[in-house]
């Protein structure tokens, strides 16, 4: 097999954070090799270097043999070089044609787009990749971006295609499909990097797997000699137990109890439809589901972000239906949201206000209008401690903690209230197997 | 009185109101480029004034009018590029650094007039080219084939913009670019070297509105533009981001300053009252922006410096 790639010594410097520690990787011809590692670990840092995003401040990088400094995409394009990032790289307003061309070469101003969408339609046959060049990319499903991803690498015939956790907003169904194309495009005789976190997919897919931590290779092996428990303790540094053993618990009474709920979307169609739940004490009722079929807008709702049209909402007793968000927090309701930077913590403010965010505007943490600092600092402290959130401070930024740490943070917080009910949307979404 | 609605008079001012509106079709066009590519330049006006003063002055001083708008283009090319410069390589907050732009070429334009001009002297305008059988037609022919011949081409440049937007490479990368930059620039595109065309486009446009405003009236004093530069840019919203819309708006506003114009010097708006009329294009025209507006959406990545990887 040919050696498409090889990186050697990689080093890249960010301020106070060795993103990649003498980083060595290589890549052959029709090959799935994997990056695996946690958040932060260097991955995407490393592809950026391939892909001339950013440049090394160590190393060096031989493409087929030849050493090759890459210091634009444009350059990444020329060597052969794909890329599907983590956000799709595609413009809402402009067709899947109109995408796909975008950037590539020709020899006059005007555009032959009808020549693009006939190559992207014997593409799309050729490699089960079902999508309609003259679609807008926004009518498309996110499945469906994602194949004109995959379709625009192709187009422009790369040698090597990085695709940066590709499976992260698709169904299982979706990432079955996508895997069926990415294993042919490998045949094919091209060489794939995959860059994941999930260990189920990893092994499913890669030929050789290599993992960092905090920036340096902790290890290389072929797939057919890796599991699960074993990489997860590569990735983490320490041995992981996957499935923690759980005795099951007693229910009791119902906590909150949802009745014949119906909500609207954020586009006036109904978003939940007669529905209705318990949940008692004791219990962890999970919600599943591919994201868009309402899970946000019933979290939203109980929440009291969304009013509902009709149906009811209680919290031991008492009805909170399209109540405040305060008044469902003084019910005994504590919530998790989504998007913990956005909505669950104030990145400016520090560790400690954010600890006591909720609870502020009473006794003991203020009196008669002014914020006591002792009682404050001390509870925050007592939580970091209970919770351990690593943090260098109370007095430092909230939006200095990973992803992992805020988490904790926001758990500490909404738990400190001793609520009847926790609502966490997507609890451990970006958050390490280590924390989780 | 009766005789302003006499078919002489009502030709007389619709063809005025587009004569009018040439110097903020040609501003607010050029903007919709920078715009599109997800630019902002609020040094319109700024630029206008100086194209204006240059246009002007070599006309005074060469009696060519045509070497005139050649000056204004050329000063709004320099303008533009500095635009570029400031925004997309400085990666200026792009709601500030026009202002420094506009004033830069109000105080400018304002200083070069008193020390190189000083009393205000007519120059050389742009003679009348009525295109030949077409200007015969009654009416029609007065109203739109009697004008001279950079109103014509400010017209034509209304389709070429669309066709350069919608069906050309070019046109693609600045929409591209305008809409999500990190894809552009991981498909290839440098989206510095195609925000930097689609500015100093805009800003040769800019001086040339100021050329042709200045041109056209033979004269130059502070402030000429009376901010229309500032209008341009509430255009190109009205017109949603479009050439053909930011022409529409144009000729709403030339037309009702004809109007006014003729009100005025009819005597039927009061002298006194005349800085008070002198809003009311600007009243309207922001009205119909108003009304208009709401169903369109603006290039996504419109302020938003681009910086690689961040």
């Amino acid at each position: 097999m040919t050696q498409l790639l090889e990186m050697r010594g990689i080093v890249k410097r960010f301020p106070g954070v060795l993103a990649n520690d003498r980083v060595n990787f290589d890549l052959r011809a029709g090959e799935v090799h994997t990056l695996l590692g946690e958040n932060g670990a260097g991955k995407s840092t490393l592809m950026k270097i391939l892909y001339g995003l950013y440049q090394p401040d160590e190393g060096e990088l031989l493409i087929e043999g030849a050493p090759s400094r890459i210091t634009s995409p444009t350059d990444a394009i020329n060597h052969g070089i794909g890329m599907v990032h983590q956000h799709f790289m595609l413009v809402p307003s402009l067709t899947v044609t109109e995408n796909v061309a975008m950037g590539t070469v020709s020899k006059r101003g005007r555009m032959n787009l009808r020549h693009v969408s006939d190559r992207i339609e014997e593409l799309s046959e050729s490699h089960g990749l079902a999508v309609d060049p003259d679609a807008y990319i926004w009518q498309l499903s996110v499945g469906e971006r994602q194949r004109v991803e995959i379709i625009k690498a192709l187009y422009r015939d790369v040698k090597l295609l990085v695709l940066d956790e590709p499976t992260a907003v698709l169904t299982p169904g979706e990432v079955d499909h996508l895997f069926k194309i990415l294993r042919q495009t490998a045949e094919d005789g091209r060489g794939l990097v995959f860059i994941s976190h999930k260990l189920h997919e990893v092994l499913a897919l890669s030929d050789r797997i290599t993992v960092l931590r905090h920036g340096r290779v902790m290890g290389e092996v072929e797939a057919k000699d890796a599991n699960r428990e074993m990489l997860a303790s590569m990735m983490v540094g320490r041995p992981v137990r996957l499935a923690p053993d759980k005795p099951p618990m007693e229910t009791g009474r119902a906590r909150l109890t949802i009745r014949d709920l119906n909500v609207m979307g954020d586009r006036g169609l109904p978003a939940l439809q007669d529905l209705s739940l318990t949940v008692r004490e004791g219990e962890i009722l999970g919600i599943a589901g591919v994201s868009g079929n309402g899970q946000r807008e019933l979290a939203e709702t109980i929440a009291g972000l969304r009013k509902p049209e009709s149906g009811t909402i209680e919290v031991d007793d008492a009805d909170i239906t399209g109540r405040q968000p305060s008044a469902v927090r003084a019910a005994g309701l504590a919530y998790v949201p989504e998007e913990r930077q956005r909505d669950g913590a104030i990145g400016a403010f520090s560790v400690s206000e954010n600890m006591i965010l909720v609870n502020h505007r009473h006794p003991p943490m203020s009196r008669r209008g002014f914020l006591r600092n002792g009682e404050i600092r001390q509870r925050s402290q007592q939580l970091v401690d209970e919770f351990s959130v690593a943090t260098p401070g109370l007095d430092v930024p909230a939006s200095n903690l990973s992803g992992g740490n805020l988490q904790k943070l926001i758990l500490a917080r909404e738990l400190s209230g001793s609520p009847s009910v926790l609502l966490a949307s997507q609890p451990t979404r970006g958050v390490d197997i280590g924390a989780a | 009185m009766a005789d302003i609605f006499s078919a002489t008079v009502i030709v007389a001012t619709l063809s005025s109101g587009i004569r009018l509106a040439v110097p903020l079709l040609l501003a607010s066009l050029g903007e919709a480029f920078g715009q599109r590519s997800g630019v902002l330049n609020l040094g319109v006006d700024g630029i206008m004034l100086l194209g204006a003063f240059g246009g002007y002055f070599t006309t005074l001083k060469t009696q060519s009018p045509w070497l005139g708008l050649a000056v204004g283009l050329g000063v709004g090319l320099v303008l533009g590029l500095l635009s570029s410069v400031i925004s997309v390589s400085l990666l200026a907050e792009q709601g500030i650094s026009g202002i420094g732009v506009y004033l830069f070429g109000l105080g400018m334009s304002d200083l070069l007039f008193q020390k190189l001009v000083g009393t205000p002297l007519p120059a050389a305008s742009f003679q009348k080219s009525p295109i030949p059988l077409l200007s015969e037609i009654p009416v029609l022919g007065d109203l739109f084939f009697n004008h001279s011949i950079p109103i014509y081409l400010a017209f034509l440049a209304i389709p070429v913009s669309t066709v350069i937007i919608n069906r050309t490479r070019f046109g693609m990368n600045i929409r591209a670019v305008g809409e999500n930059p990190e894809a552009a620039d991981s498909q290839g595109i440098s989206v510095t070297r195609v925000r930097y065309a689609a500015v100093t486009i805009g800003g040769i446009l800019a001086g040339a509105a100021g050329a042709v405003l200045a041109i056209g009236l033979g004269i130059f004093q502070q402030n000429l533009t009376n901010a229309q530069g500032f209008i341009a840019i509430a255009l190109v919203y009205f017109g949603a981001w479009r050439p053909l819309g930011v022409m529409a708006g144009s000729l709403v506003y030339g037309m009702v300053s004809a109007v006014v114009l003729l009100l005025k010097t009819r005597g039927i708006i009061p002298l006194g009252a005349s800085d008070l009329a002198a809003m009311i294009p600007a009243v309207i025209t922001v009205l119909a922006l108003v009304v208009a507006a709401r169903r369109f959406r603006a290039p996504t990545a419109l302020t938003k410096p681009f910086i690689r990887g961040g």
